[in-house]
């Protein structure tokens, strides 16, 4: 009885049995979704199919010019958002509320009392202990990574750019036809294609040249022989200690055609005009992929020293006594343990590298720029949204921008990620 | 190789011989190859430490290295209150890097540890998920993080640390597959052993699993540390007035048209004191790292 009623009254059924806590908790929840909704949401709900439609202005009220605010159809979009996300968790805790009270009265029938707060606390620290740890985690990401995301994603099909700032509609696939078109104008299919290319083709090379040539370098370090381990560390990781963003604006600033390095070098004689590393599209291809190496590697050599001391010993010792030499050593024992425990590395380093904004923005500016396009020859997916939405504030375009990085990570990484082995077999070196 | 054992144990002396030749080249060509490599690395450090000590101020000077040293790049730093507050913006940026150092890595921790060691219905759906987001553009939702902080009553004022702080580290849970990976090479058997012994799960977690994963939460700390002092995008967005900028927001100004030409020794100048804390921290950091590696689990 009390439990059907449960449906309605959320937590009724939990505390007629005695847990004040959860019930109280419940019908307080309850109480602040339904202070929302008739304050606020119900209003945003309404407006979203429209989007808003006062243009404000100035208004004549009783003989005065009044100036009436405009809609802001940003405004509505992300509150329509948050509310259709809050009514989401609504039906999530009436669910909950429903079998919280079905589950006590269960618990009544078969012990005679319902669990008290203390026992609920305590599973909460054994069998449940996931619930506590994951709560404020997964709440961070839904607040500031899902919400935005959604909100962005639904700007992909309105009229959000720089022609209509304040009132906006919605458009349909319109944004996307622009983008896959060849119709001209500063965004179009050639362009897209051609950044795409040069994206993948900048993370395939920052990724792996930094797996390998970091691994090959942390493998030297780590060599029995080796002296002054930690010296050689320390000289790696002063480059980590100096913010990239500086290191990153130095750099910069010293590949300038006068910067420092041409100066010396044409100070020595070597050459006699200044080289072109951010004017020529190749040369500046090269200097940034060539640059981020500096920027990664350290990384990379931290992350594998840590792994390469935890291979447990045994397993070396018994391929020495088996007679194995070092590359069979390498191949059979290091490297897959390396890989096991990195592809998510990798994969997160990959997309990392196709999200890398600060080396490009930073370091070339996505330069050189044709004249006329949107987007530089070293511009990345990433890079040309940033401009895209920042500086031009044509969000809607962005938006179609951000949406197609997504997908072309996606089937990449989902590929990869399912044909790993941390994947398949979670336990295999336990 | 039966057949070989008597012409082995004949020119064992030579092999021998041989072998100690060949370590010792390889031990020269590997510290020579270490060298060049740490000078490449310490270069562009160097030079901005030099640079900060240029009593030249202007960029693009005629010599790779200054000719005139001075200290006086440094006293106007932190004297020189008016056009770029420097000493604020540096208070600023070390208590959101300290915040967002905790508590990144607690949201590590405990997602890494659900993840690796408990098994309940939501598991591969959140790791799913957490894979799928991470594939979105960040840039994509500067714009919409800011109208959420806005809505907050978070976007102006001094309320812009609170911000910063919950940007940079509310999402750090998802950052967990390193750090899973990690827990999944710790043997299964601790955790059945404490079980057994009476620990709640909370319990296996920070008595057994936490200190075996020194090494990785102290290289959790460093990133959740860093994040801040190298953000850009996302402070710039969020700070929109001066007076509340990060030290990577004024490094920016610094270089841009209107101040580099007076600002720019003060820019490297600048460099090296945030480095220092960054450094100080990593050298700790770093002794701590080795010492609990050799230390995690034996036999």
């Amino acid at each position: 009885m009390f439990t059907k009623l449960s449906a309605i009254v959320f937590g009724l059924g939990n505390i007629v049995r005695k847990q004040y806590v959860k019930g109280i908790a419940m019908l307080a929840l309850e109480v602040a979704f339904f202070v929302y909704m008739f304050t606020n949401g119900i209003g945003y709900l309404s407006k979203i199919p429209s989007l808003g439609e006062n243009k404000g202005g100035k208004e004549l009220v009783d003989g005065f010019w009044q100036y009436v605010e405009p809609d802001r159809s940003v405004v509505i979009l992300l509150y329509g958002v948050c509310s259709i996300v809050i009514c989401v968790a609504f039906v999530g805790l009436w669910v909950l509320s429903v079998r919280a009270a079905y589950k006590s009265q269960v618990q009544m029938q078969e012990n005679g009392k319902a669990p008290s707060f203390m026992d609920d606390v305590h599973e909460l620290l054994d069998a449940k202990a996931h619930l506590l740890l994951m709560f404020l985690p997964t709440l961070g990401i839904a607040v500031f990574t899902v919400l935005p995301l959604i909100f962005m994603i639904s700007m992909a099909f309105t009229s959000y750019d720089h022609k209509n700032l304040i009132l906006f509609d919605w458009v349909g696939l319109k944004n996307f036809a622009t983008v896959f078109s060849n119709s001209g104008g500063t965004v179009n299919a050639g362009l897209f294609v051609r950044v795409l290319i040069w994206t993948l083709v900048w993370a395939f090379f920052a990724t792996f040249l930094n797996f390998f040539l970091g691994m090959f370098v942390a493998m030297i370090i780590n060599r029995k022989t080796t002296r002054g381990k930690g010296f050689w560390r320390a000289c790696f990781s002063m480059s980590i200690a100096v913010p990239q963003f500086v290191s990153l604006l130095v750099m910069h600033t010293m590949l300038q055609p006068q910067g420092a390095v041409n100066r010396m070098l044409q100070t020595w004689g070597w050459i006699t005009d200044p080289l072109p590393f951010f004017t020529n599209a190749t040369w500046a291809r090269v200097t940034v992929i060539v640059i981020n190496l500096w920027v990664g590697i350290p990384y990379t050599i931290m992350q594998i020293t840590g792994i390469l001391q935890n291979i447990p010993a045994d397993q070396y010792e018994a391929a020495k006594i088996d007679g194995a030499n070092w590359w069979q050593i390498f191949t059979k024992i290091t490297m897959p343990y390396i890989i096991f425990v990195l592809t998510p590395y990798l994969i997160t380093t990959f997309t990392g590298n196709v999200n890398n904004f600060n080396v490009i923005y930073l370091l070339s500016a996505g330069d050189p720029t044709p004249l006329g396009d949107s987007a530089g020859k070293t511009d990345l997916l990433i890079t040309w949204l940033y401009k895209l939405t920042v500086d031009k504030q044509d969000y809607n375009l962005g938006a179609v921008i951000g949406i197609m990085t997504f997908i072309v990570l996606a089937v990449v990484s989902l590929i990869t990620y399912r044909n790993s082995g941390s994947y398949k077999n979670e336990e295999a070196f336990r | 190789m039966s057949n070989n054992n008597s012409a082995a144990a004949v020119e064992s002396h030579g092999f021998l011989h041989d072998q100690k030749k060949r370590r010792i080249v390889g031990d020269i060509a590997a510290h020579l190859f270490l060298a060049v490599l740490a000078v490449i690395w310490l270069v562009p450090i160097v030079w901005v430490f030099a640079e900060s000590f240029n009593k030249n101020t202007a960029p693009y000077t005629s010599s790779f290295f200054p000719k005139e040293w001075t200290l006086e790049n440094y006293k106007v730093l932190f004297t020189d209150r008016n056009v770029l507050n420097f000493p604020k913006m540096f208070t600023t940026t070390f208590i959101i890097a300290c915040f967002t150092c905790v508590i990144s890595v607690i949201f590590v921790l405990s997602v890494a540890y659900c993840m690796s060691r408990m098994r309940f219905r939501v598991r591969k759906t959140f790791m799913n998920v957490v894979l799928i987001l991470g594939m979105f553009p960040s840039i994509m939702a500067v714009t919409a993080i800011y109208f959420i902080l806005k809505a907050m009553g978070l976007a102006d004022g001094n309320m812009t640390i609170v911000a910063l702080i919950l940007v940079y580290s509310a999402g750090t849970g998802a950052g967990f597959y390193v750090m899973k990976g990690y827990m999944d090479t710790i043997p299964t058997s601790l955790d059945e052993a404490a079980l057994l012994d009476g620990c709640t799960r909370f319990q296996v977690f920070y008595k057994i699993i936490i200190p075996i994963c020194k090494p990785m939460i102290v290289y959790q700390a460093i990133i959740g540390f860093l994040g801040p002092w190298l953000d850009f995008v996302m402070a710039k967005v969020i700070c929109r007035t001066q007076s509340n900028y990060t030290v990577a927001l004024g490094l920016w100004l610094m270089l841009q048209k209107e101040y580099i030409q007076n600002w720019y020794a003060r820019f490297a100048a600048a460099a090296v004191v945030i480095s220092i804390p960054i450094a100080i921290l990593f050298i700790l950091m770093q002794r701590f790292y080795q010492e609990s590696m050799a230390g995690s689990v034996k036999g």
